[in-house]
């Protein structure tokens, strides 16, 4: 019997050795992240090296941004990250009102507040659902369309379309909210807050959701730094940087008076985390578990930041403002700025040289940053745990490739 | 901008790194002079009291008139810009900075200006960089793998300079 163990031994060893090989991960569209190809190269299931080829929708937005005005590009932002479309109009918009040195009116800073965080919420659920499919379960993602077709249709209503909003613009708002919109955005937020529960059971405590992304892909907030991660990726690994609180003045303005804790474990604990799920065991700093737990604390940050904006622009008596000219004259001069979107840390930079048209335009892409560490995290894992890295990252080939 | 004395510190560091500044402007920005840019950009992220761990954007900017009645009117000679974004995670503060360079090395045409590479000092340069080099042709110097990285590998010319003209064809798709 031993005799036999033995040599079974040796065939199984001479069996498992293999050589490297290169294997294709698309392009394709692997769920709704966008057209990616992941090349890698294997040894039996291990990942010795992984490699990104991007570019797959490139526009080049922004040699379009150097033909046309200010206010005219804001449909190319959305285009970009198009599950956050309202996120990227704020962005160049508030780059556009830095430059000119303009301030909106306070209605319009509250109303921006509540549209924005509504979007976050909805992008944060395809992350989630999407999340999901990369794992190979089917249902969260059905959860988690079922509630972002009735933020959808609040978009819808306030300004006709479902991805692409043009909502924000450059001075203000292209309209105002539609009457009785704000009593059907409280009774969804009403029908959602328990939901979130739902959630939770689903992915957070699932065993198996745990077993894929327990302490895999583990990112040090040095590294995070050092390649320029930012948003819930920076923030899975332990690193307090919320630019709605840390940002620029004209930014953080917005945010003024707002009570919200940043989503981010500090001395191992998460903000009002009685509430929800512990930590498992398993789970550490940085690992991909992290990075969609605090994607789904944000959610219910941003439903709490929707509560207060509503309150606050239903007490503003003022006028919204009307949005600044179409053709309007950039002054001379450059100015760039940063928001936090829901992938990370937007940037616009526009240079003007004083005539409508901007002399140069650039869209510094969160997720671009943040699938450029994804190399480093997939560096000896197995092929499965590929697609986990890849979706903790949430990112929006969109936005990546512009 | 809160605490502009590392300034003094740098150029004390580093003689003649900082050859034009404006600290008063939107976005405060140093104008580094080409060679020393590693140097400062090093000296910035370790040795500065305000550590600029992060490089959030690189931005080249294509200076060039090609309206020939503008082109006369313009203050400034053609050139080509170079614009670092930093951020520090423990100031919450942001830097910019500048660098010029020629439109093409030693004015030949074809010829991709160089500077070097700052992805030494903060490895999400790799990517920024070969973006910048794909799109507005720069040459970085000491990059590890500098080659296109959102165009395809064969495609021809550099999209965001000024003078680029979108190819008639490309692999039997027509451009325009």
């Amino acid at each position: 019997m031993s005799q036999i163990l033995d040599e079974d031994q040796r065939i199984i060893e001479f069996d498992v050795r293999t050589d490297e090989m290169l294997v294709n991960m698309g392009p394709q569209h692997p769920s709704t992240h966008g057209v990616l190809r992941l090349v890698l190269r294997t040894d039996g299931e291990i990942v010795s090296e992984m490699e990104p080829h991007i570019g797959y929708l490139h526009r080049c937005a922004e040699k379009i941004g150097e033909n046309l005005t200010a206010r005219q590009w804001i449909p190319y932002t959305d285009r970009m990250d198009y599950l956050a479309a309202m996120n990227m109009n704020l962005g160049w918009a508030l780059t556009v009102e830095k430059l000119l040195r303009y301030q909106v009116s306070e209605k319009a800073r509250h109303l921006r507040v509540l549209i924005t965080e509504l979007n976050r919420i909805a992008s944060h659920l395809v992350g989630m659902g999407a999340y999901g499919l990369d794992l190979g379960t089917f249902s969260p993602f059905l959860y988690a369309f079922r509630e972002r077709e009735k933020l959808l249709d609040l978009f819808e209503e306030v300004c006709g379309a479902r991805l692409t909003y043009s909502y924000i613009t450059v001075g203000g708002m292209t309209a105002d909210l539609p009457p009785g919109w704000l009593q059907r955005c409280e009774a969804f937020l009403d029908q959602f807050e328990p939901v979130i529960r739902e959630y939770h059971t689903l992915l957070t405590t699932n065993a198996i959701f745990v077993k894929r992304t327990a302490n895999i892909g583990v990112l040090s907030p040095e590294m995070a730094i050092d390649y320029g991660c930012t948003g819930p990726v920076l923030r899975g690994s332990g690193v307090d940087i919320d630019l709605r609180r840390d940002g620029e003045s004209i930014y953080t303005a917005m945010y003024d008076g707002y009570a919200f804790e940043v989503a981010v474990m500090k001395n191992g604990h998460y903000p009002r985390d009685h509430e929800y799920p512990a930590v498992p065991r398993d789970a550490v700093l940085g690992d991909c578990w992290h990075r969609f737990f605090v994607r789904m604390l944000e959610v219910v940050q941003s439903m709490d930041l929707v509560r207060q904006s509503i309150d606050r622009y239903s007490q503003c008596k003022g006028p919204l403002g009307e949005p600044l000219k179409l053709a309007e004259k950039l002054p001379a001069g450059d100015a760039y700025l940063e928001t936090e979107c829901p992938k990370g840390q937007m940037g616009f930079y526009v240079v003007s040289d004083g005539t409508p048209i901007p002399w140069r335009v650039r869209a510094r892409s969160s997720a671009f940053s943040n699938l450029a560490v994804s190399p480093e995290l997939c560096r000896g894992c197995l092929i499965a745990d590929v697609p986990a890295v890849i979706g903790s990252l949430d990112v929006v080939m969109g936005e990546i490739d512009r | 901008m809160r605490g502009t004395d590392f300034v003094t510190e740098l150029e004390a560091a580093i003689e003649g790194a900082v050859i034009g500044r404006n600290l008063e402007t939107l976005d405060p920005w140093l104008e580094i002079s080409p060679d020393k840019l590693l140097e400062t950009c090093r000296w910035l992220k370790e040795s500065c009291e305000i550590r600029f761990d992060g490089l959030q954007c690189i931005t080249a900017i294509d200076w060039l008139e090609t309206d020939p009645k503008k082109a006369a009117k313009v203050e400034w000679e053609p050139h080509t810009e170079i614009v670092y974004h930093l951020w520090s995670t423990k100031a919450r503060a942001s830097l910019v900075l500048k660098v010029k360079l020629p439109r093409w090395k030693d004015n030949q045409p074809g010829q991709l200006p160089e500077v070097s590479s700052v992805e030494s000092v903060w490895r999400g340069a790799d990517w920024h960089e070969r973006e910048v080099f794909d799109l507005s042709g720069i040459q970085f110097l000491g990059h590890p793998d500098l080659r296109r990285i959102l165009c395809p590998e064969d495609w021809d010319g550099y999209p965001l300079r000024k003078d680029y003209e979108m190819p008639l064809e490309y692999h039997g798709m027509r451009g325009r």
